[in-house]
């Protein structure tokens, strides 16, 4: 790692790491008998441990000229390995926490491991931990290929991804010792948004420093995505995580808005981490892999194109369909239900896009895992942006909120559609960064295809069910008309299902060590260097007569 | 710019500057000028080169003489 | 050369800028008037804020993550009215920063939990859930009648508070440390000055069962009992007030 870095990086590496310390000892001093301390001396460990990193191969001999002609891809490799770090952890605090709902008992009379503290570190370690780390390595590995110029330097890419690991690392660790905004999907406290926010603007002013050094003209799709991924999320981040430190020596802190305010910022930035980091950062992904991986360019360049201003105009309005019949005024919640509906036209112009960009390579998705993951991810973000438009409508909404309904249809979305466009990406990306002819075990592809496949599908079905159900139980009325079942009624019904879904998340776990090992094993297990970048092609040659990457059409 | 200039703007112009950014980026996606352009963009990601470009002399160019397109 | 990289980088500025505008309209469209439109938040009268003691307790319930599993929002249905009592007002939530509304119902709604039980249920249930309800699947929080409560720095948090807009008195300020040790101590100096300040109808109990020691039992089940109860509006609202 340091070996790459120039005699002029490693000076700036050393006094960016003597600052992340500074900052630490800062903390901890002023945070004693806080969490506020313990984060402290984590963010020193991490200054310090990088400090002894660059100092050991300080003397290193420089890279010479000639790393400029090629892609800097470690990051993108270190990116992706971490990646897969959290999300096996990720999915097995989400398991866990499935499995105390089946029994209280499993939280072994400790504080940290009860599910409300467990639950964002599922919900942050699988979206920030798994898929901010996919969409880092992914969009790096993109933007170079697209703009066909190298990163301009090699510490910023190592900055973004390091200090965005911190952010996660700070993020999790403080929710196991109750520290939270207890803002979904933005629990972190103030310190650590604020270190978010230094990572992502470098992050973003990366991208416009390799934008500028393009020689392509025109900017591919991908980093369209990719752009409005970064931009977005900075501006829904800053706005929603405005908050009043208690002190400089307190993790606590209150934050800026109350009440109605409060719960229309929290869900304006609450569904807009679902479009633009969920959405919009793996299109990106999407729109670059799938062709790739199929051989063929997008079925239409121009749909996605008004896909992509028409998914970042009206996502921005649908926030509020998460507050119907509150105390949110009327007119707000019209306006969430109406952009909500009109979503669903750009979103499946983007799933009809890359459906169709199959089209004439359906003997590819037969035969390769990869190619199929792909293609299954397209077919669930369809089905999960129909589901969403459909329960934004008030009346559905009336039933469906507050239930399991809500669960499934974000495990649609998380399973279906974003990890399985991320490990399809991933099984592409791994034998191009690491030179290998093909995954270690293209079989093993194949088994976890079906494991997530099957551990969805499981999961998906028994959300539906139980939130369909109690949603109906609460709003039963016997004859006498009074209501038909108490809340207890409600919980005994819901077990069948708790224990399918914690099955089916298991499935799903399963699927991702699966892949792990064999990452794991594609990394070490050098073959013969592949001459140029060459994917895992289908398992049998024989059965499709492709053995080569299919020349550009 | 208080609460009733908002209302009003909204309820007056507003829904017409959505059409218009609406036509704006249809227009853009299906202007003739730009067809090519796309095209190049669409088949642009398929090539098998995976080299950065870099600003030399011709015929130093590591990847031999193959422009960007 | 130069002229090339200045389009270039006009592209990708105008795409930038393109981005943020129109990503920017829909939040600005349904947030501000939000802050500028008077009737969002009905009035109030005599609203009282929550005593150092419940600030304390909410805190806990932030987190433990307990807004994960409970909702404090009861919508305006006829059903969830007929479970829960009337339908919450935005008003209610005026002075929570942040608001706990909450998006799933793993649990009950709570926002009129605050008289429902006594304080020996809340902590029974909060020693063993399943002590009381046994079919319930909600982790036990027994450490919380074990573990005195930090209040030295309420004082902070009341001023942090302040800042971004309860109206906190100084007079409650000065004194948090001690109001919330007299909230939980009724036969002490201490709690005569807990009513003064914040209205004869606080809870002034020992709430855990142990005077004496100020536990993070006390705050916790402090704070569930004072939920729906800091104004009577959404009564009033609900009897056509």
């Amino acid at each position: 790692m340091v070996a790459q870095l120039t005699k002029n990086e490693r000076q700036v590496a050393l006094l960016i790491l003597l600052a992340i310390s500074l900052w630490g000892i800062a903390m901890a001093v002023a945070g004693r008998g806080d969490p506020l301390g313990v984060h402290g001396a984590i963010v020193l460990l991490a200054g310090l441990g990088g400090i002894f990193a660059v100092i050991s191969g300080y003397y290193a001999p420089e890279p010479d000229d000639s790393r400029l002609d090629r892609y800097f891809d470690d990051p993108s490799r270190a990116g992706i390995v971490l990646a897969m770090v959290w999300v096996v952890a990720g999915l097995f605090v989400g398991d866990w926490i499935a499995w105390q709902l089946v029994n209280p008992n499993l939280t072994f009379d400790a504080a940290w491991s009860s599910f409300g503290r467990l639950r964002p570190v599922h919900t942050s370690g699988v979206i920030f931990g798994f898929g901010g780390n996919a969409l880092i390595a992914t969009s790096f590995y993109v933007l170079q290929r697209t703009s066909r110029a190298r990163l301009p330097d090699q510490l910023t890419p190592w900055f973004v991804l390091l200090g965005y690991n911190l952010f996660c690392v700070l993020a999790a660790t403080g929710y196991l010792m109750g520290v939270t905004q207890s803002k979904e999907y933005a629990e972190p406290e103030w310190y650590t948004d604020l270190w978010l926010d230094v990572v992502w603007i470098t992050y973003f002013v990366l991208y416009l420093r390799t934008l500028a050094r393009r020689k392509e003209p025109h900017i591919y799709v991908s980093n369209w995505y990719y752009m409005a991924f970064i931009l977005v999320v900075a501006m829904l981040h800053i706005v929603n995580s405005l908050a009043i430190p208690v002190s400089l020596g307190h993790a606590k802190s209150y934050s800026a808005f109350s009440g109605v305010q409060d719960a229309m910022t929290q869900w304006w930035y609450g569904h807009n981490a679902v479009a633009f980091f969920l959405t919009a950062g793996f299109l990106g992904m999407m729109y670059y892999y799938l062709p790739v991986r199929a051989g063929r360019p997008i079925f239409s360049y121009r749909l996605s194109i008004i896909s992509f201003w028409g998914i970042t105009f009206m996502y921005m309005w649908a926030g509020s369909h998460h507050l119907h019949y509150t105390a949110l005024p009327h007119w707000v919640q019209t306006l969430g239900v109406t952009f909500s509906v009109m979503l669903l036209v750009p979103s499946w112009a983007s799933a009809g896009n890359a459906l169709l960009t199959l089209n004439g390579a359906w003997h590819k998705v037969r035969d390769d895992a990869t190619l199929r993951f792909m293609m299954v991810a397209a077919v669930f973000y369809g089905i999960v942006t129909f589901e969403g438009s459909f329960m934004a409508i008030r009346p559905v909404n009336a039933l469906s909120h507050y239930t399991d309904w809500t669960v499934g249809h974000v495990h649609v979305g998380a399973l279906g559609w974003v990890a399985m466009i991320t490990f399809g990406a991933i099984y592409a990306s791994v034998p191009w960064l690491w030179k290998r002819q093909r995954m270690y075990s293209p079989r093993l592809v194949e088994v976890h295809f079906w494991l997530a496949l099957a551990g969805t599908v499981i999961y998906v079905f028994a959300m539906w069910n139980s939130g369909i159900i109690q949603g109906l139980m609460w709003r039963t009325y016997n004859e006498s008309g009074t209501l038909a079942y108490s809340f207890v009624d409600t919980l005994i019904a819901m077990r069948p299902y708790y224990i399918a879904r914690a099955i089916g998340g298991l499935l799903f776990l399963i699927g991702a060590l699966v892949a792990a090992y064999n990452i794991w094993m594609t990394i070490r297990t050098a073959d013969q260097p592949a001459d140029e970048r060459v994917g895992d092609r289908p398992v049998v040659p024989a059965l499709t007569g492709v053995s080569a990457p299919q020349p550009a059409e | 710019m208080d609460h009733d200039f908002t209302v009003w703007f909204s309820k007056s112009f507003g829904l017409f500057y959505l059409i218009a950014l609406s036509v704006i980026i249809v227009a853009y996606a299906f202007w003739p000028s730009n067809k090519k352009r796309f095209d190049d963009a669409a088949h642009s990601i398929l090539g098998d080169e995976d080299k950065p470009y870099r600003d030399l002399p011709i015929g130093d160019q590591p990847n031999g003489d193959k422009k960007w397109r | 050369m130069f002229n090339l990289h200045y389009r270039l980088e006009r592209k990708t500025i105008g795409l930038v800028l393109g981005i943020i505008v129109v990503a920017a309209i829909g939040g600005a469209v349904e947030i501000i008037p939000l802050f500028t439109i008077h009737q969002t938040v009905e009035e109030a009268p005599g609203m009282r804020v929550y005593t150092p003691l419940e600030i304390a307790g909410r805190n806990i319930y932030i987190r433990e993550g307990c807004y994960a599993c409970h909702s404090q929002m009861i919508r305006t249905l006829r059903d969830e009215v007929e479970r829960y009592g009337p339908y919450s007002l935005a008003v209610e939530s005026k002075y929570d920063h942040p608001m706990l509304w909450g998006s799933k119902r793993t649990g009950p709604d709570i926002a009129r939990m605050g008289n429902k039980y006594s304080d020996e249920w809340h902590v029974r249930h909060l020693n063993n859930p399943r002590d009381v309800v046994p079919e319930s699947v909600m982790p036990h929080y027994s450490w919380l009648g074990r573990t005195e409560l930090r209040h030295d720095d309420l004082g902070v948090h009341l001023a942090a508070l302040r800042k971004v807009g309860v109206p906190y008195t100084d007079d409650m300020i000065a004194n948090a440390k001690s109001d919330a040790y007299g909230q939980a101590s009724p036969d002490t100096p201490f709690a005569e000055g807990v009513t003064k300040r914040y209205g004869a109808d606080t809870n002034v109990r020992a709430f855990d069962g142990k005077p004496g020691v100020l536990t993070e039992m006390d705050a916790m089940v402090a704070y569930l009992q004072i939920l729906g109860k800091l104004t009577d509006a959404a009564h009033k609202h609900a009897a056509g007030g």
